[in-house]
């Protein structure tokens, strides 16, 4: 046996006795079962009469030994773990082995479990103010009380930080450096207010350079360009089937809710870049072809179709999808599961570093309001909407700035009615059920008079 | 068989209000009782007052209209309407030429913009927040032992309106009892909290977006304090029916005309 090999035997038997080990133990704490109810099996489809998703089941298989491999790593002081921010350039760390964990995920499962309240109010003991973006505060607040549905994230080694999503990250970042004292690598993508600019990309591939000589001392090993390149493709080919999938929720009737795709969001942001991610969607868009041929509609009866901006409303999307079910309505496309599959317009196959700098700061809340107000209005007409609902998120404010001025332009120019939904993506205490509920049905019968008016 | 009434029911978180209309829409009998704890309690003793005042028996109710907070507690409904659609119908009935509505109830503020058609063109509604609503009013005025009907006139004769920076009920509440601590007179204050009002309705007024006519609904819409202190931050006169609580229940009652003749 050549020496490698036995090298490569060793981590082997290391990793599988260290899996052993932990799966016992995490057995034994039920975390494995809590990790996949965290995760929602992905398999109750949303609509007023729900068919089951069946790609949700592999999800959970999915999404489980992702975290349970990361958990595994954390004992192991070669396997090299890096949180990450929601659009950060993940495609370097898997191509230097090194683990990504999601603090905005790990926050969104907080959020689905309904563990956000407590979360955030021991953040705001610790004196992070109420106005922080929840996620921030239901994250800080389980490493703090060490609540967490699915066990705590494992301890970063280091952390990477773009701002290509908000302003919060950048601060939120530097408090995880302060509290675990490990490196923080800063990709700063420039906010979009027109086209693109060249000189913006540039800037942002400078510092991806930068950051995989950062990460190669860290990791104390050559960063090897041909992984690189193999994950950059893998990582655009989930991007494009993500996109087709959401695609396909233009036929009528729909084959899924956009509640649905906000579950369906895990792997993307959590694992592109590595194979599974693109068996997942594969699989994810053979069930929704074969439910557009079969004629399975997400939504009993279809009468409207509406667009959703901005995040998930966590511990609510039964409520939202059963209240709009009743109205018959879909839910068909939503600015929020696009983020995640964003292809910037400037592609270049010899320059992928730049490509991929192009592709980082082309999603849709790192654009201005002319932008916003066009990819609206495509979505509006790619999609045959009826109308626009538009979550006024308290939290993410890198989203919600200049929604009113959306849907003024929306209504006024363009005649696409939109109704807004005060709320937050995680934090319970500013949602009430009855005032939602009134809200969306007050939007719901004027939308059925102005279709009658325009039989008439 | 005897005369056919249609009844719209609108049960709120303060009060519950019935109106009966013929099958020609003339408004035949309106009721206004205190919603109370039991919804289900207000919404049966309100509809059987106002049957009573034709007399006439549930029976002769061809459709019923259920609408406000407590919609879903009304018995026999034949369907419920949300408050925005109701105002709407009866503010374009009663003045064809309305084309927006400020409706300010117990727990709700919201401003509505009509088309000429009557159809609601945009609605904005308060947040979770009572702030600007008539439980404020009502909180605010039981801090001053103000009787609540005296509130509007009395903030008229205000020289100035004392200021009044928060908007939460809770804040404002201690904000008032300092204030008369050191000692504003109950009058500036009265005129500082139905301008306070005025300030949190305008926001929504021009997000719905407002144009002449405007009518004004709701419970709130017999204080004159803040019906001027509006009139004034929104640019443009109000008109306030006889009877602005009802408008609700008047909408549904003629939404359910509409649902018989359909
Ligand atoms: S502010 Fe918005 S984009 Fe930033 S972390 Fe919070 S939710 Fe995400």
């Amino acid at each position: 046996m050549s020496n490698r090999m036995a090298k490569k035997v060793t981590n082997w038997t290391k990793e599988m006795a260290l899996y052993s080990l932990l799966r016992a133990t995490l057995a034994k704490r039920k975390l494995d079962q809590k990790i996949s109810k965290a995760l929602g099996s992905g398999k109750k489809s949303t609509g007023a009469k729900r068919i089951p998703i069946k790609t949700g089941d592999k999800m959970k298989l999915l999404m489980g030994r992702y975290y349970i491999r990361a958990k595994v790593a954390e004992k192991d002081p070669d396997q090299k773990i890096a949180w990450i921010t929601s659009g950060g350039p993940v495609e370097i760390l898997h191509a230097a082995g090194v683990i990504p964990i999601y603090p905005e995920n790990h926050a969104a499962m907080i959020g689905t479990m309904r563990m956000a309240d407590s979360c955030c109010a021991t953040a705001e003991d610790q004196g992070y103010s109420r106005d922080l973006c929840s996620y921030a505060r239901s994250d800080i607040g389980s490493i703090l009380s060490k609540k967490s549905p699915i066990g705590g994230s494992p301890r970063p080694d280091f952390l990477v930080c773009c701002n290509n999503i908000c302003g919060t990250v950048t601060k939120w970042y530097q408090e995880l450096q302060r509290m675990f004292d490990v490196p923080l690598i800063m990709i700063d993508a420039p906010y979009q207010y027109g086209e693109d600019r060249p000189e913006a990309i540039d800037y942002v591939k400078a510092q991806l350079q930068e950051m995989i000589d950062q990460v190669s001392q860290i990791t104390g090993r050559p960063f090897v360009w041909g992984k690189f390149e193999d994950t950059v493709r893998r990582s655009e080919q989930a991007l494009q089937l993500w996109r087709d999938v959401q695609d396909m929720l233009a036929h009528r009737p729909a084959p899924m809710n956009s509640f649905d795709t906000f579950i369906h969001l895990a792997p993307i942001v959590t694992l592109r870049g590595t194979q599974e991610c693109i068996g997942y969607y594969k699989m994810l868009q053979a069930e929704m072809e074969g439910r557009v041929r079969n004629g399975v509609a997400a939504v009993e009866g279809e009468k409207y179709r509406l667009g959703w901006d901005n995040l998930a409303i966590w511990y609510k999307i039964q409520f939202l999808a059963k209240k709009f079910g009743e109205h018959n309505a879909a839910l068909v496309v939503s600015t929020y599961a696009k983020s995640f599959s964003y292809q910037a317009p400037y592609r270049d196959e010899s320059d992928i570093l730049r490509s991929m700098a192009a592709n980082y700061i082309a999603g849709y809340i790192n654009h201005g309001l002319d932008y916003r107000e066009r990819e609206l209005l495509e979505m509006a007409e790619k999609f045959h909407l009826d109308g626009f609902v538009m979550h006024s998120n308290r939290s993410c404010r890198a989203y919600s700035f200049g929604q009113y001025e959306l849907a003024r332009r929306l209504e006024e120019k363009h005649g696409l009615p939109t109704i807004m939904i005060e709320a937050d993506q995680s934090d319970t205490r500013s949602w009430s059920d009855e005032q939602v509920g009134t809200r969306i049905d007050a939007f719901m019968e004027s939308l059925a008079a102005r279709k009658s008016n325009a039989i008439k | 068989m005897g005369v056919q009434y249609f009844a719209g029911v609108d049960v709120g978180s303060a009060t519950a209000k019935a109106v009966l209309v013929d099958a020609a829409g003339t408004i035949c009998a309106h009721v206004v009782v205190p919603s109370g704890g039991n919804l289900t309690l207000a919404a049966d003793r309100v509809l059987a007052a106002a049957l009573e005042r034709v007399g006439a028996v549930p029976g002769d109710i061809a459709a019923l209209v259920a609408t406000g907070y407590g919609r879903e507690s009304v018995a026999n409904r034949t369907k419920t309407v949300t408050e925005i659609t109701c105002h709407a119908k009866g503010a374009h009935v009663l003045y064809p030429d309305a084309r927006a509505v400020i409706d300010i109830g117990g727990q709700d503020s919201k401003a509505i913009s009509l088309d000429a058609a009557g159809m609601i063109r945009k609605f904005e509604m308060n947040d979770k927040c009572a702030a600007g609503t008539g439980r404020f009013l009502e909180v605010m005025a039981r801090t001053l032992e103000v009787p609540l009907d005296e509130v509007g006139p009395r903030a008229l004769t205000a020289d100035r309106p004392a200021k009044i920076s928060s908007t939460c009920t809770v804040f404002a509440e201690s904000e008032v009892i300092s204030l008369l601590a050191q000692g504003e007179t109950v009058e500036r204050i009265l005129a500082g909290l139905c301008l306070s009002i005025s300030q949190r309705v305008n926001s929504l007024a021009m997000r719905a977006g407002m144009a002449p006519r405007v009518i004004m609904t709701g419970g709130v819409a017999k204080n004159t304090g803040v019906v001027r202190a509006i009139e004034k931050a929104v640019g443009l006169p109000l008109t306030v029916p006889d009877q602005p609580q009802i408008m609700g229940a008047l909408g549904a009652a003629l939404l359910a005309r509409n649902e018989a003749v359909k």
